[in-house]
């Protein structure tokens, strides 16, 4: 299990919780009782953690380490850190109960103004990412009001905004696909910092970089761990403390010498690892956070405990109308062009991410890096069976089986967890 | 004696704890046995291994039913030897009619194997003609009261050929006239020779209409009373129950009534789609260390009164004035209303009042967040002591903070609503029904933090359904009927009846 190294590398608190599962593994021996209850807690809820795992290591095996290897890391980030973007407002849209469909669409719209005004007018890169980024947001402005001020179902609005942004993006793109981006457009998606401060065969930046994550880490995880200790909390024993932080940090550092080995430090795991960190603060620190959670676990108690229900439900379609603008600019520089009919079935991709990572239907469930582990299990799994030569039929019949029997995982272990209360 | 029903020594263990260690319980044809004891004391885990909805073999004991021993694997499988389960929360489909209910899963088909819906509503009219319903079968139960549907249970029960039924809390919802109602027919179905258990809190009910009472406190049953001696009070049932004696129901306070801290005057309210006012000019106050008591049937408008007190959270074309401590405020959101220093916890906790997939700690700090926020920010830290500190004086029986409420009973959740609303620090507290459906111990303990309030100078506003809880905890109580402020009566001159002929006061004497 040591061997299996997770394509993330995001360098904040709640990856963690990610590679939780892996800590075991390589700490095993030492410890006692302690040791064994924190696994056995673990196998009850995040078992989902363990399946990513298990799928990286299966991967692993059927491609004779293939999918290990520095390039094939590098090209997981870059192929799917759209689809984890979305993930990110998805889930959040998930947890207050609602559901958004139009995420291709917006993705396909966003690229699509960006690429006209770059491409055909000529306009500096930066002027149309700005711009793709405005319609994202009005995009969510408008859906966030139908949802929330006029209290029409999500699944309604976003299902009337996929046709309709879709339609939008034709008439932008006048029915035909544009290319190519300028250079410094491309490079969001595909370039790398490399060779900034040297090294020999390898890019010492990464390596930096990883090296500063993980001290980032462990300095976070020893703050709360003091001010847990100064409230009087339960605290998990320090050499299993130390053990988990040495565990994470090998995880990242293997992966950040991959990436080091391969080009370098792509420009877009920077922007992805920012908005994972960032957002995981936000959903689980902030007031806004919370009253997602709170609107999602009960709509009413959350009313009637002060929660401004119209103003939050709107925000949430507005980050979710940013975050795909941001994804509609990663995409539209990865393909190096827009065509009217990108991103379709992105809001799928992004759905499941959400549900495989531990979302509940219902709502009030659900965490930022849970979905990014979900988008990263489809990641992994749809790059390993092309490594593999699988035909697409046999890898979309995969990955419906294993969305279903994630969640029919999670769901089982979260029932077997509440019953043994 | 012919027993219809024998559960001997039934122990079932759930993960880590005996719900039920030893029971035995033995119910005699055409009788109607009530069973009584705290929530969790194992009452519903008994009857749902009767109902096999806890299947043969998931629990140790044995079940005799009409003399032989069963082994149910599942619900259809008791419903076919007559035991009929009707729940607390009624298990009705809003749209469909009320004959599509009675014989849902259990269809009249016709020759042709389709429903003949003849034949049904033909059936469903004599059911219903049987319990006292005088409704077309056709009629969606959505439309039908609480009660009302309380019945068309009993006459989906009755058209299964049902031999033992079984009621968990059939008045919980019910307002006096339906409960006497319902009573009224689990006797006359008595003499059709049907034996009914039911599970209930309202030992008035019980003494009034059962044979027999069984006790059961955690998980083991502690006796067996007749009734029909007529020497059993309630205040026997209540020391099995708790297994001590309750001095009183009422803890003891003494009132030392301040400052007037919230003054309503000229308070009405329409509905929110009908073109009538739900509350009508009503006025009233309440000082710093006072109980009041809103007294008022259902339907009268009291927890519409509080609700759009509460930050217009209920109703449109509120109009009136709000005072606190003597100036006007204006309270048009739940926010503003929080902000100035009112709280109101709501009747029904599990649907408006707390997040049950969430911890205690969350649910603590829900209403006040922003008082553990800096720039948008929460402090975890101090939310966990802030939940921990009311964990402790609020005497919640949970393991720690990070306990899911929805796994807590009754009494414990109301006084995890109860943290909630003082941890925002309000000058008056509303509460709605702030006993209902919780045991005779956890009631005895929230009138305690009633009283501990008071103390601490906050005023409270108590809204409930039950007189004599009323009459025990408060100093004032206030009538209501059809939306108007009917009468103001002292505690000390209040009695159950003169409240009650206020209550029933209607518009023209009122006026």
């Amino acid at each position: 299990m040591t061997r299996t190294v997770p394509p993330s590398s995001e360098p904040e608190a709640q990856s963690a919780t990610a590679q939780k599962d892996v800590a075991p593994a390589i700490a095993a021996g030492g410890e006692g009782s302690d040791f064994r209850s924190l696994f056995s807690r673990n196998l009850r809820t995040s078992g989902i953690y363990i399946a990513f795992v298990a799928i990286v290591a299966l991967f692993a095996i059927l491609t004779e380490g293939t999918s290990l290897s520095p390039g094939n890391i590098t090209n997981i980030v870059l192929q799917y850190s759209y689809i984890l973007v979305l993930a990110i407002g998805m889930v959040i849209v998930i947890i207050a109960g609602h559901i958004d469909l139009s995420v291709g669409s917006v993705v396909a719209l966003t690229g699509a103004v960006s690429a006209v005004l770059v491409i055909r007018q000529g306009v500096p890169w930066w002027v149309g990412a700005l711009a793709a980024i405005a319609v994202g947001l009005v995009v969510g402005a408008w859906h966030g009001f139908w949802v929330a001020y006029v209290g029409i179902p999500a699944f309604i609005v976003t299902l009337a905004g996929m046709l309709l942004f879709r339609g939008l993006t034709l008439q932008v793109l006048e029915n035909i696909s544009l290319s190519p981006f300028p250079s410094e457009y491309q490079k969001i998606a595909s370039g790398f910092s490399n060779g900034l401060i040297g090294g020999n065969g390898y890019d010492a930046f990464t390596l930096l970089i990883g090296g500063v994550a993980v001290a980032g880490y462990a300095f976070s995880q020893f703050r709360t761990r003091q001010a847990r200790t100064a409230y009087k909390q339960p605290v998990e024993s320090f050499p299993l403390f130390v053990a988990k932080i040495v565990a994470v940090g090998l995880v990242v550092m293997a992966f950040a010498w991959q990436l080091a080995n391969a080009r370098g430090l792509p420009y877009v795991l920077v922007i992805l690892a920012a908005l994972i960190l960032v957002y995981s603060v936000v959903t689980k620190r902030s007031v806004f956070g919370r009253q997602v959670y709170a609107i999602g676990g009960n709509l009413s108690a959350a009313t009637l405990s002060g929660v401004k229900v119209k103003a939050v439900n709107f925000w949430i379609f507005v980050n979710m109308g940013f975050l795909s603008a941001v994804a509609g600019i990663i995409y539209s520089s990865r393909s190096n062009g827009a065509q009217p009919a990108a991103g379709e079935m992105f809001e799928l991709d992004a759905i499941a991410a959400a549900f495989i990572g531990g979302a509940a239907v219902t709502g009030g469930v659900g965490t930022v890096v849970g979905a990014m582990v979900g988008g990263l299990i489809m990641a992994v799994m749809s790059n390993g069976m092309q490594l593999m030569g699988v035909d697409q039929s046999i890898q979309s019949v995969v990955k419906g089986l294993v969305l279903l029997l994630a969640v029919a995982f999670d769901v089982y272990n979260k029932r077997r967890a509440g019953s043994s209360r | 004696m012919d027993n219809i029903l024998e559960m001997r020594s039934i122990t079932k263990t759930f993960p880590g704890v005996k719900a039920l260690s030893e029971v035995s319980l033995a119910v005699a044809r055409g009788e109607v046995h009530a069973i009584c004891g705290e929530n969790g004391a194992g009452k519903s885990t008994l009857m749902k291994v009767l109902s096999g909805v806890y299947p043969a073999g998931t629990y140790d004991g044995e079940i005799v039913f009409d003399g032989e021993v069963s082994r149910f694997s599942g619900i259809r499988d008791s419903e076919h030897a007559g035991i009929v389960i009707i729940h607390q929360e009624l298990a009705l489909v809003p749209y469909l009619s009320i004959a599509e209910n009675i014989f849902l899963g259990n269809e009249r088909r016709g020759r042709n194997g389709l429903i003949d819906w003849n034949k049904a509503n033909a059936e469903a009219a004599a059911l219903l003609d049987s319990v006292g319903l005088r409704e077309n079968p056709t009629t969606p139960v959505g439309q039908l009261g609480v009660g009302k549907q309380q019945l068309v249970e009993i006459a989906k029960a009755l058209s299964k050929d049902v031999k033992l039924l079984i009621l968990d809390e059939p008045t919980a919802a019910l307002n006096d006239t339906d409960s006497e109602h319902l009573l009224g027919l689990l006797r006359s179905l008595k003499e059709r020779g049907i034996t009914s258990i039911m599970i209930s809190h309202k030992l008035n009910e019980i003494t009034a209409i059962a044979d027999s009472v069984t006790i059961i406190r955690d998980g083991q049953t502690v006796e067996t009373l007749s009734l029909h001696a007529g020497e059993v009070t309630q205040d026997r049932i209540i020391r099995g129950m708790v297994g001590r004696d309750l001095e009183s129901y009422y803890p003891e306070r003494e009132s030392h009534p301040g400052e007037e801290v919230l003054r309503v005057e000229d308070w009405s309210v329409k509905h929110p789609t009908q073109d009538r006012l739900v509350v009508d000019g009503a006025s009233f106050s309440v000082r710093a260390g006072e109980v009041i008591g809103i007294a008022g049937l259902m339907g009268a408008g009291r927890t519409e009164l509080a609700m759009s007190i509460f930050g217009r959270s209920y109703g449109r074309d509120v109009t009136g004035r709000i005072f606190m401590h003597g100036r006007e405020v204006k309270a048009r959101s739940v926010t503003e209303a929080i902000d100035n220093g009112i709280a109101y916890a709501t009747e029904d906790r599990k649907k408006y009042g707390l997040n049950l997939i969430e911890d205690i700690r969350r649910n603590v700090s829900a209403a006040g967040l922003s008082k553990l926020a800096r720039r948008g920010w929460v402090d975890g830290n101090e939310e966990t002591k802030v939940a921990e500190d009311s964990r402790r004086s609020m005497n919640i029986k949970a393991p720690s903070v990070s306990s899911i409420v929805g796994k807590l009973s009754g009494g414990n959740q109301q006084k995890v609503v109860l943290s909630k609303w003082l941890f925002t620090d309000p000058d008056v507290l509303i509460l709605d029904e702030p006993t209902r459906g919780i045991d005779v111990g956890a009631k005895y303990e929230i009138y305690t933090i009633i009283n501990r309030l008071v103390a601490a100078g906050k005023a409270v506003v108590v809204i409930s359904s039950e007189l004599p809880e009323l009459l025990g905890i408060c100093d004032r109580i206030y009538t209501l009927s059809a939306g108007r402020i009917t009468g103001e009566l002292p505690v000390r001159e209040a009695t159950q009846e003169n409240l009650m002929v206020l209550m029933t006061k209607d518009k023209e004497l009122a006026a």
